[in-house]
């Protein structure tokens, strides 16, 4: 009993390399692209459409351009029981002028919400690219975004 | 005082060190299992010392081993899920930061009892330090002989690699995670046929939690009665408690299955924090139902969860006081399954987002009569009728709650707002 797939794919070794591949695109091209999508689908020998399609699955994998840094800011239970989620939300979207989606004119910071980042005992979680930042508060945000503005003056 | 068992070493400096693993008795079971066991032996040790699994199901590990075809001839892989994602839960990420080669000495221990030459680690992609953990440890276990060619002299050799997920929860479950290792969508596969028979690239295949593996070695030092001798007759062994939400001490408590609830929050946790009143607290991950805090001394073990209306799940205690809303807890987790669902079958990819309309018009003050019982009418059609397990996931916080809470929802419904503060 062998999965219809597996009759098909020729070397299912290498269509495994496909969440990597598209991590490697996503770091080259800053997000991926039409022109990342296509080499990753010729290297890999699938159809675009497939990519496109593990892309758009996987929350990860962007097929928009972001900020410089990517704000995420955990929703899950532990963080809101807590006072995170939609106060640091709501703080981060005042402090920056935009909102849960959106990116700064200057390019330098995307705000997002994410769902349990496991950080739960030391929460609020905000993630930022990909370090990780707990037991968050106003002033620990407005440092942050200190530090990060700082490396760009 | 309960000994610690798998956390031993997470207070030591540089916990994730091969050295300091190795200082403190650490691949000394490896060796032990390697010299002194046969595969089939090691599979009657873990039977015998009655470990379950870890990631929320409890499956009985030694009986997920014995699934596994003996013949030699048969290609045979291992994976290890760091998946973590369960809402609450962060015991994984805490094991794989602090001490990796506690479960790189299980996966070995593990691949030699099953008869597998190749092991993958599925790691959540959100797990960035991890991520560096895991390879870091992988390269100092090869270093050091306990993994590539004729490990520790013997005749058995496994390779380990580490495969980055992308963001999908949906994976954590045992068939998505297989098709995500093989760079597919996530999306969970029917069973039968369970991977045990048919799993990666459609070879037995054998899938555990990192805090199942991380038992192994100790089982193998110690012997299968010491072990059986922790918890409860039907739940052995310790297990990890993520303790969050409103007490004094949020963290990680590793304690022997069985220990009381009430112990886990007024001992541990230290109580409530500034002196509120317990209202609900979830007891294993945002999938299981709530209890109420006259259910406080129920034993936190598989089955008296159980017989409580409850699941242990993932060991997640998510702790809500006196001023919790109980509709905006069903909201928030709601979004969580609504977001994380795969879209494969209809009841929950459509029947989440329905609940979640609901919830979020309670909550924001516009619900309508009639939208409670919509709400429950949803969640009854969804129980037992998706693909996977995560719709029944996705309705235990909202049957559970509309069962203790009914009150709240209606109050919703007619003064249009909390009626906590």
């Amino acid at each position: 009993m062998m999965p219809t797939e597996l009759r098909t794919v020729r070397d299912p070794a290498k269509r495994s390399m496909l969440l990597t591949a598209l991590y490697i695109a996503q770091e080259q091209y800053g997000y991926l692209t039409r022109e990342a999508v296509e080499r990753v689908a010729s290297r890999l020998d699938l159809p675009v459409t497939e990519v496109y399609s593990m892309a758009s699955f996987y929350s990860l994998y962007r097929t928009q351009p972001t900020g410089r840094y990517v704000l995420q800011v955990c929703e899950g239970l532990s963080c809101h029981l807590v006072g995170g989620a939609d106060r640091l939300v709501d703080y981060l979207s005042k402090k920056l002028g935009i909102k849960a989606g959106e990116t700064t004119k200057d390019g330098l910071f995307t705000l997002e919400t994410v769902q349990c980042l496991a950080s739960c005992g030391t929460s609020p979680a905000v993630r930022v690219n990909d370090a990780l930042y707990e037991n968050m508060t106003m002033e620990k945000i407005d440092e942050l975004l200190e530090t990060l503005r700082g490396y760009h003056v | 005082m309960f000994e610690k068992v798998l956390t031993r070493n997470c207070s030591l400096p540089r916990s994730e060190s091969v050295d300091t693993y190795i200082a403190n008795g650490g691949y000394q079971a490896l060796s032990k299992a390697l010299r002194e066991y046969t595969p089939e032996q090691l599979i009657d040790v873990v039977t015998a010392s009655g470990l379950r699994g870890r990631g929320g199901a409890g499956f009985p590990a030694g009986r997920k081993w014995s699934f596994m075809p003996k013949d030699p001839q048969v290609v045979k892989y291992v994976c290890v899920n760091t998946d973590e994602g369960e809402p609450g839960t962060f015991k994984d990420r805490e094991l794989v930061e602090k001490d990796p080669h506690q479960i790189i000495e299980g996966v070995i221990i593990a691949s030699y009892a099953v008869g597998a030459p190749r092991a993958f680690v599925y790691i959540r992609g959100e797990f960035f330090l991890g991520v560096k953990r895991w390879i870091k440890a992988i390269d100092d276990a090869y270093a050091k002989g306990f993994l590539g060619k004729n490990i520790l002299g013997s005749s058995f050799s496994l390779d380990l690699s580490v495969h980055r997920g992308a963001g999908a929860y949906i994976c954590g479950e045992e068939t998505a995670l297989i098709e995500s290792l093989e760079g597919k969508r996530g999306q969970p596969r029917k069973k039968p046929p369970y991977p045990a028979n048919v799993g990666l690239w459609g070879k037995p295949t054998l899938v555990h939690n990192v805090e199942t593996l991380a038992n192994v070695p100790h089982i193998v030092n110690r012997g299968a009665q010491w072990y059986a001798g922790i918890g409860t007759p039907k739940s052995t062994g310790s297990k990890i408690f993520c303790v969050s939400g409103h007490v004094r001490n949020r963290g990680i408590f590793e304690l022997p299955l069985g220990v009381p609830l009430r112990e886990i929050i007024y001992e541990q946790a230290g109580g409530m924090a500034f002196d509120k009143k317990l209202k609900a607290v979830i007891p294993g991950g945002a999938s299981t139902p709530m209890l109420t805090p006259q259910q406080l001394d129920t034993p936190m073990a598989f089955e008296t969860l159980e017989a409580a209306g409850s699941m242990l799940g993932t060991g997640a205690v998510i702790v809500m006081n006196e001023d919790t809303c109980m509709v905006d807890v069903a909201r928030r987790l709601m979004r969580f399954f609504a977001y994380e669902s795969c879209g494969h079958c209809t009841p929950c990819r459509a029947g989440t987002q329905r609940m979640l309309e609901v919830l979020e018009r309670l909550e924001g003050g516009k619900g309508k009569p009639g939208d409670v019982e919509s709400l429950e009418e949803i969640a009854r059609g969804i129980a037992g009728r998706t693909f996977c397990p995560m719709g029944d996931a996705a309705v235990n916080p909202i049957l559970s709650g509309l069962k203790l809470f009914r009150d709240e929802y209606d109050y919703h419904v007619k003064y249009k707002r909390c009626a906590v503060a």
